[in-house]
């Protein structure tokens, strides 16, 4: 790259991060006109160069296409402006970290079962359903709690028939297959159940100190 | 052997029965697979010879037109079936019923990729912050108080009121009577089947009697003094007096019709463009 294509496409990278990490709108996240506008045309190119240099920080630049409809070749530049970028982490997180960042044990293992049962329920299921699917596991006090939780959160969402929907928050952050997969398949069930024993003890434990 | 007032009587209840149970289905309460359609069109093809009145016709088509929507959910069904992202529910229940939940946070945190966002105060936000309350002007300049004299109480009297127009120079029940009169005379004047056009009624030589007028004709209706007739394809509106009030208006749950009285309107209508 020459030398001056390479600082145009530094300040664009700049501007673009300050839109995708700093919320701009009541959501997270940026419409892709919006970057259009903001870095011109060539924008898909200035996020393909961030999302480079933030992956040694453990980071991604996400795209969420509208409706769930992720095209199956490579996207036109029409579909990428009516997609939603975000900056998320690329790697996992450990269940300390996770709790470091406000999650409870209890409520992301139930964020985790819900979300699992609306994608086998075909994207919706009806939240009665879901309460006596949690109230297995959790008190009964927390389950409405959380459902209602994962709603201002934005992972769900609830209709006016009390049917719960999978919403923008979990469509940006949660990898659907990945999660069934892993839900399903026995050998991750084995090696995390070894390495989760540890875990889990030490986070009770600070869950006590608390 | 079951008389034919019997069996309709007997086919009404069964097809209401299969319409609330695809309603059912439609609702998300019923798997769409419990239904055998093949059975359901059996009976509907069973009992449609018997059918002859309107209603009887009208609770057919509705169980037919269930039916197309709970065929559609099964075809969904089936197109979400052969997706990757299907999985047997039964079978994913069963996966999640026996996982522990410190298993089902790691499940979780393999496929989790939390949204990364920054909250910060930057030293041009905080400038241009600044700036602008600088230039803000204060609120006792925005917002001057009301020069308001005060003033003693006292007691007024109802002339008085109807003289500062605050009150009309008639009771409302009786101005509401009055004004209902006047419809049945002009509905009898001017046409034979009962009801007169909205407008024809409401418009007065300035469009501020016309607005009054609307608003004393939307209580007529509220309180049951009249009726409103509305043609929606020809996009008219009649105005129908009724003979008695009709107190049974006032029990009802009552619906809302806008009707916008626009200076437009009232000037369409002087000039006999309004239909």
């Amino acid at each position: 790259m020459r030398k001056k294509t390479r600082g145009v496409y530094a300040s664009k990278m700049k501007r673009a991060t300050h839109m995708l990490f700093y919320r701009r709108h009541q959501k997270p996240g940026v419409k892709g006109w919006e970057l259009h506008k903001a870095l011109g045309v060539d924008y898909p190119k200035v996020l393909e160069i961030l999302d480079d240099h933030l992956k040694d920080l453990d980071l991604q630049v996400k795209t969420v296409f509208e409706e769930e409809k992720t095209p199956a070749a490579k996207p036109t530049v029409e579909e990428l402006d009516k997609a939603r970028f975000y900056i998320t982490l690329r790697g996992d997180l450990t269940p300390k970290e996770a709790k470091m960042i406000g999650w409870r044990i209890d409520d992301l293992a139930g964020l985790a079962v819900t979300i699992a049962h609306i994608i086998s329920k075909k994207g919706q299921a009806p939240r009665k359903d879901v309460e006596k699917l949690l109230g297995e596991k959790l008190p009964g006090w927390k389950v409405g709690i959380n459902i209602d939780r994962y709603i201002r959160y934005g992972y769900l969402q609830q209709d006016e028939n009390d049917l719960l929907y999978l919403d923008w928050r979990t469509r940006a952050e949660v990898d659907e297959k990945a999660l069934i997969k892993l839900l399903l398949s026995g050998d991750a069930q084995t090696t995390l159940t070894t390495e989760n024993t540890n875990d889990e003890e030490s986070s009770e434990e600070e869950q006590e100190d608390e | 052997m079951q008389s034919s007032k019997e069996q309709k009587k007997s086919g009404r209840e069964k097809l209401q029965r299969i319409i609330d149970m695809m309603q059912d289905i439609e609702n998300r309460k019923v798997d769409p697979f419990m239904l055998d359609v093949d059975s359901i069109l059996k009976v509907v093809k069973e009992y449609f010879p018997q059918w002859e009145e309107a209603d009887e016709l009208t609770l057919d088509s509705e169980v037919i037109h269930h039916l197309a929507s709970v065929i559609k959910l099964q075809s969904e069904w089936v197109k979400h079936s052969s997706t990757s992202l299907y999985t047997d529910p039964f079978l994913l229940e069963e996966k999640i019923d026996q996982a522990g939940k410190g298993e089902m946070l790691h499940v979780f945190l393999g496929a989790w990729r939390p949204l990364v966002e920054l909250e910060q105060l930057s030293m041009n936000s905080l400038a241009a912050a600044m700036r602008y309350w600088d230039s803000l002007v204060p609120l006792k300049d925005r917002w001057p108080d009301l020069d308001v004299q005060e003033v003693a109480m006292g007691t007024t009297s109802r002339d008085e009121l109807v003289k500062q127009r605050v009150l009309g120079d008639k009771f409302f029940s009786d101005e509401l009577e009055a004004y209902w009169e006047e419809l049945k005379e002009k509905v009898k004047a001017k046409s034979a089947d009962g009801k007169i056009r909205y407008w024809d009624f409401i418009g007065a030589d300035t469009y501020e009697a016309t607005v009054e007028r609307a608003f004393l004709t939307s209580f007529l209706i509220s309180y049951g003094y009249a009726t409103l007739e509305i043609h929606r394809l020809e996009e008219e509106i009649f105005i129908k007096p009724f003979e008695e009030p009709n107190t049974e208006v006032l029990s009802q749950q009552s619906i809302s019709i806008p009707i916008a009285v626009t200076y437009k309107n009232w000037e369409k209508w002087k000039r006999g463009e309004l239909d």
